[in-house]
């Protein structure tokens, strides 16, 4: 049980801070004793190193915990090591004398696991609860109230004096509530606490409250049940809240892995078994722009999406303009020909990345505007999914206005629909049926720079979402786009919301069982074309 | 079927004088290399490459020279039995090393046995089966995950939440996995069972349902047999959601160096994985075997894993047998096989058991911020893989034990009878 001496050695570090107990050993002599011994040892250094009140004890404590302290094979000595894995370089972590280049085989890391972690960040907040950074403050409550403990009532309760942000002082509220509950006091005063912590979200209410539903005071049992109750309920409406989120961000991945095929087979009719390898190439086209970037100017990496995207479109258009002229304008009219044909382009797509990239997976970087998460009331929105709901959105009123409202688009529909009129009009229809294709496969080239953010860059990405694919496209119905648009945000919806009741596995079947009987009964999808072009 | 044989003379430049006079040895080599294994199965093929371009460097196999005879089944179960039967009738292999999932294991299991040839199987799996031809040298249930449990338990775990995804290994697991921690008095209501399709990308829902299930102010952790391409949509979505693995340890046991390359594992230090092997593992054995594999690969950034180790234990398992048996013949070997030890690239000597499983120290291992594994907890000894749970009710008494007189691969201890759970196959 690693627990219980983890909880021990929390609190004997909250008691060492007070002036009473009076370090036996400096911080010198206890740095050096961090490399030796097992984990546990390590914690009860830790604990002491906290406890010697020394100003530069923080900063040790923070490399230890971002594995950057080690100790130099030479001579012993304990570094925070910085600079790049090649060539590291090293201070002291006592006196903050620069050491240099390091070498690479030099030091030796001190090591960390997950419960030494844990109480060096209890330690660490024990320290900084006044510390001038608010992010440092911030921190510092949280991690006191995840683990009350009694001996910081006081060293709270100065903080919150102090404080003069808000939201810190609303964090070190809650966890000093938290430790009134772990301590003695009466109970009245403890049902304050609870009155306290209901107030904050249900998450930290039961993992809070919990451990108190026994309790031996009846009346501060029955508060915390209740606050708890009233914290469930909340989350179960939240919840609704959440599922029709996460339905809105499937539905917009659904959306963009489609719409590039509502071009080419809702528009042009095709059935373009390769549509997955061309969202695979767009995801590739992001991890080489960032290679580059990498390697020549990381400093514009957080621009590396805004520069995948044109040549993203770009170079999956080209191919897509590549296979139409090349292998599909021979088999218009012949579906099953255009269908065995794309999947032998699907094929070979993929065994070319698998050999130029290797089979394994490439890592594509999320630019850090756009990593984490906020709470919004109980639920966890984060920001990738946001993006990728804007730019599906972007992507699909872009699409429509161009159709809608460019020359280009006008020709396009007008070749879809009577190819034999527009070509009489002057219309050059070879040209524009390797555009559309080159447009929806661009567009196949948009969804790969968006996938890669939130899946496997490798060369299978395609195969998971060709049939999905298909299916909105049928389900919306063939050749409209606001179908498409339709079908994907119902089908990302309903999927979110049998999710939890059915699991993965069935709600999956239990959706293709729905589009099925659907189809039966309109074989023309959800918003099916109408007049003399439907027929044709 | 168009033949997809792709035969490698490997010997013909380097062998030594006397090794080129005789027939080479064929050993065959059945990992896909297209499709949607190809992603794991590639680098064993390579590995095997390397380990019999060594071996003919040395002097070859009863002074003659390997051979090796690769082809690839492209992920499709059916092909890897069409293929097995190819290599041993056709090309005449005296063992094949091969197969990844066990599907596909299961799929030629009647070809090796109909034909009586050699298997070598080098990764982790649910068990329940001990087969004459099969030698398995990936871990067992008992080798992987009942130990990661049990460091979990130790650790103050209270709740485990199971996620797999929806095939054999993770449901023979997590039904082994269910009754053990149930033995071990975790409660049923702390333990939930969910699994997920093949290559499943949209992890919202189950990891905010993780988050949930940690927060009830008891220690939880995820134990994960999610398999392949499923893994970096998950723990990108643990990372933006931001579960620690301080708050809530995820334990993998399908995720080692190879698959976290295509992850920025920043976010992700601390979640812990169980091996037998970890490319981190700081043994002069396991420094030559990097050194030589990157030599040999022409890339010093690739990393190696555990099945890569299991192909270098079963190899040199099979050279030894081979030369101690004095032939290739497949009754020969496998009788020779039971006994042998060979060192492992973690600083023991593996040997094989009776039951055609192996011995191999088991690691637990938390990520880093490089996309390797520090080793936090170990064995203090090496553990003999347990072809049938004792935490599963049909396979509880049966044993297996290939050597005669026994030679059985499921007898029965309460009726004393061979063949004794059909239930349990």
């Amino acid at each position: 049980m690693l627990l219980r001496p983890f909880l021990r050695l929390v609190a004997l570090c909250l008691a060492m801070l007070t002036p009473l107990a009076a370090s036996a050993q400096t911080l010198e002599e206890l740095v050096t004793q961090l490399p030796a011994g097992s984990y546990d040892d390590r914690a009860a250094v830790v604990a002491e190193i906290a406890a010697t009140g020394d100003p530069r004890a923080l900063a040790v404590l923070e490399a230890l915990l971002e594995g950057e302290l080690e100790q130099r094979n030479s001579d012993g000595r304990i570094v925070i090591v910085g600079g790049t894995r090649r060539a590291p370089t090293g201070t002291d972590a006592l006196t903050g004398e620069d050491l240099g280049e390091l070498g690479r085989r030099a030091t030796e890391r001190i090591r960390v696991n997950n419960s030494l972690r844990r109480t060096i960040r209890t330690a660490m907040g024990v320290m900084t609860l006044r510390d001038p950074d608010p992010a440092r403050r911030l921190a510092a409550a949280e991690a006191a109230l995840r683990s009350p403990a009694v001996e910081q009532l006081d060293a709270l309760d100065a903080a919150m004096q102090a404080e003069e942000l808000d939201y810190i002082r609303e964090a070190q509220t809650l966890a000093h509530a938290a430790t009134i509950l772990a301590s003695d006091a009466d109970t009245d005063t403890k049902l304050d606490a609870v009155a306290v912590i209901s107030g904050a979200s249900a998450l930290t209410v039961q993992s809070t409250l919990n451990a108190y539903r026994a309790a031996e005071d009846p009346a501060l049992a029955a508060a915390v049940a209740d606050a708890i109750e009233a914290a469930e309920r909340r989350q179960a409406l939240w919840g609704q809240a959440q599922n029709l989120w996460f339905g809105l961000s499937l539905g917009s991945v659904l959306l963009l892995a489609a719409i590039g095929l509502a071009i080419t087979f809702g528009v042009m009719g095709v059935i373009n078994l390769a549509h997955g390898e061309l969202v695979m190439l767009g995801a590739y086209t992001t991890f080489l722009v960032q290679e580059t970037i990498r390697t020549h100017a990381p400093e514009y990496f957080g621009w590396s999406l805004a520069i995948a995207v044109p040549l993203a479109f770009l170079f999956v258009g080209a191919v897509g303009v590549a296979i139409e002229r090349g292998i599909v304008r021979h088999l218009y009219g012949r579906p099953l020909e255009t269908l065995l044909a794309t999947w032998g382009v699907s094929l070979i797509l993929q065994q070319a990345v698998r050999s130029v990239f290797g089979p394994t997976n490439r890592e594509v970087g999320t630019p850090d505007w756009m990593s984490g998460a906020f709470q919004l009331g109980e639920m966890t929105v984060t920001w990738p999914r946001v993006a990728i709901v804007i730019f599906s959105l972007t992507v699909f009123f872009g699409l429509l206005l161009t159709m809608r409202y460019s020359a280009m688009g006008l020709q396009m529909r007008a070749v879809t629909q009577n190819r034999a009129m527009a070509a009489n009009l002057g219309i050059r229809t070879g040209r524009v049926d390797a555009l559309t294709f080159g447009l929806g496969a661009g567009i196949a080239g948009l969804a790969g720079v968006a996938l890669s953010q939130i899946d496997n860059v490798s060369p299978n990405l395609g195969q998971s979402y060709i049939i999905d694919s298909f299916l909105v496209v049928v389900f919306g119905g063939v050749g409209n786009l606001w179908g498409t648009l339709a079908a994907a945000m119902s089908l990302g919806v309903a999927n979110k919301f049998l999710e939890p009741w059915a699991g993965a596995v069935l709600g999956k079947i239990l959706i293709l069982i729905f589009i099925i009987l659907f189809i039966q009964k309109r074989p023309r999808g959800l918003f099916p074309q109408r007049g003399r072009a439907a027929e044709g | 079927m168009k033949k997809l044989l792709l035969t490698t003379a490997l010997c013909a430049g380097v062998a030594t004088g006397a090794a080129a006079q005789e027939d080479p040895i064929r050993v065959g080599i059945l990992h896909s290399l297209s499709g949607t294994m190809a992603i794991s199965e590639t680098t064993l093929r390579d590995v095997m490459l390397m380990l019999i371009e060594q071996q003919n460097e040395e002097g070859g196999v009863l002074g003659r020279p390997l051979e090796a005879v690769v082809v690839d089944p492209a992920s499709d179960w059916p092909r890897f039995a069409e293929l097995a039967r190819e290599l041993i009738e056709g090309d005449g292999v005296a063992a094949v090393f091969g197969c990844w999932t066990s599907v596909s294991r299961k799929s030629v299991l009647p070809v090796f046995e109909e034909l009586n040839s050699i298997l070598f199987y080098p990764v982790q799996y649910e068990g329940q089966e001990s087969q004459r031809n099969v030698f398995y040298t990936g871990a067992a249930p008992n080798q992987q995950a009942i130990p990661a449990v049990d460091y979990l338990l130790e650790n103050g775990v209270e709740r485990f939440y199971l996620a797999g995804t929806d095939y054999v290994y993770p449901r023979t697991t997590n039904q082994i996995l269910e009754a053990y921690l149930m033995a071990q008095g975790v409660a049923a209501e702390d333990i939930i069972i969910n699994y997920t399709p093949f290559g499943h990308s949209d992890w919202q829902t189950i990891v905010s349902e993780i988050r949930d299930f940690g927060s009830t102010g008891r220690p939880a952790a995820v134990v994960s047999t999610i398999n392949g391409d499923a893994n970096v949509p998950f723990y990108n979505e643990l990372a933006a959601q931001g579960i620690s693995a301080e708050d809530i340890p995820v334990i993998a046991f399908s995720v080692g160096e190879e698959e976290l390359a295509g992850i920025d594992t920043g976010p992700l230090v601390g979640h812990l994985a169980a091996w037998n092997y970890f490319m981190s593992v700081d043994t002069d054995e396991n420094l030559d075997f990097i050194d030589a594999w990157h030599a040999y690969i022409g890339d010093d950034s690739r990393v190696t894993n555990d099945p890569m180790e299991a192909h270098y234990i079963g190899f040199n398992m099979w050279v030894d047998a081979v030369e101690a048996a004095g032939t290739t013949d497949a009754d020969a070997v496998i009788d020779a096989m039971v006994g042998v030890a060979v060192p492992n690239l973690t600083g023991g000597i593996s040997s094989m058991g009776a039951n055609h499983h192996i011995t191999k120290p088991v690691l637990i291992g938390e990520i880093q911020d490089d996309g390797q594994f520090d080793v936090v907890w170990e064995t203090s000894g090496l553990v003999l893989g347990d072809e049938w749970s004792d935490f599963v009710e049909d396979s509880a008494p049966l044993i297996s034990d290939w050597r005669a007189p026994l030679s059985c691969g499921n007898f029965n201890t309460e009726t004393g009878t061979c063949g004794g759970s059909e239930a349990a196959e």
